[in-house]
């Protein structure tokens, strides 16, 4: 019975505050220190090849610049999922998390695209420092995208069959906190990748 | 038996507890409206739109230790807003906050020493 009310009565807590949005608020600054390593070595190595392509031979900046933009506006239509199931509409809950998840398919599809041009242009996975802590530190973040997507898709299955209502906002909540996470991490990684001089 | 009905009681109670508080922290939340939300990604947009034009100014040779400052700024500016905003750190519990901040500080900490221990800059 211990063990139920504990997991039951989330408030109940030694912290007042509910175990499993601590929980991902602990696990988002856990994943700081992962893809900060990541950008960490990416600095280190971009401008220590010895052989090309290089950095500013490769990068397509208005392309790029387009894909930050949808996975921006991701975040805006994942916060308007979550506030159209707080006021109960659940259709149109389900209609932005639908978006969400197609603007991060396009992101996606985006990245996809990029890689695949990069490798045309001579920049295989070990053809140099740069090319190796590129593709790490964005397939890695490509990677946590399509895990959300993943979820976003699971949410509007689970509205769609009636298993989440209103009162369940939280689930959603946690599932934007990870999909903000994604997005303020490419905010770092497009200025700190792409940007930098 | 007494068991069963002490758990039943126990659940109603707290869905009456998560109906009243959903986000799961025993405060009532003033989020902001989707107009704020609306505002807050527009400005994202323009700040996206500042940076790129940053980027090719530096063709026209301006100082690239100002321009990259300047790139920096405006992505922690980014950073904020959303974080702030969007993930409602700025309306939420601190102890959120905290946590946040402070996985960030040690990880920029953990960074500058990386880049510093192999001379990058």
């Amino acid at each position: 019975v211990a063990q139920a009310h504990a997991v039951d009565h989330p408030m109940d807590t030694s912290t007042g505050i509910d175990n499993r949005k601590l929980f991902m608020w602990l696990f988002l600054a856990s994943d700081c220190f992962f893809f900060g390593s990541f950008i960490a070595t990416y600095m280190l190595y971009r401008n220590r090849s010895l052989e090309g392509p290089y950095p500013k031979e490769i990068f397509d900046i208005p392309f790029t610049s387009v894909t930050s933009f949808i996975l921006l506006m991701s975040s805006l239509t994942m916060v308007l999922a979550l506030s159209a199931l707080q006021r109960g509409q659940l259709r149109q809950s389900r209609v932005w998390l639908l978006t969400t998840a197609l603007l991060g398919m396009t992101f996606l599809g985006c990245q996809v695209f990029e890689f695949t041009e990069f490798y045309h242009k001579g920049l295989g996975y070990s053809t140099n420092l740069f090319a190796s802590s590129f593709y790490t530190l964005t397939g890695f973040h490509g990677a946590h995208v399509g895990v959300g997507v993943l979820i976003l898709l699971s949410l509007y299955y689970m509205i769609s069959r009636g298993r989440l209502q209103a009162k369940d906002s939280l689930v959603v909540e946690l599932a934007g906190l990870y999909w903000h996470f994604v997005d303020v991490v490419w905010i770092a990684i497009f200025t700190l990748v792409y940007l930098l001089p | 038996m007494a068991d069963t009905q002490q758990l039943e009681a126990t659940r109603s109670e707290t869905a009456a507890v998560e109906d009243e508080y959903p986000h799961g922290d025993g405060v009532v939340h003033e989020h902001p409206s989707n107009a704020v939300y609306i505002r807050i990604a527009v400005i994202l947009g323009v700040i996206t739109a500042v940076e790129i034009g940053l980027y090719y100014l530096e063709r026209l040779g301006i100082n690239p230790i100002a321009l990259g400052s300047s790139l920096i700024i405006l992505s922690a500016l980014k950073f904020g807003l959303v974080a702030a905003f969007f993930m409602h750190l700025k309306f939420d519990n601190r102890i959120f906050t905290t946590f946040f901040v402070g996985g960030m500080l040690m990880t920029a900490a953990a960074l500058i020493a990386v880049l510093a221990m192999f001379r990058a800059f």
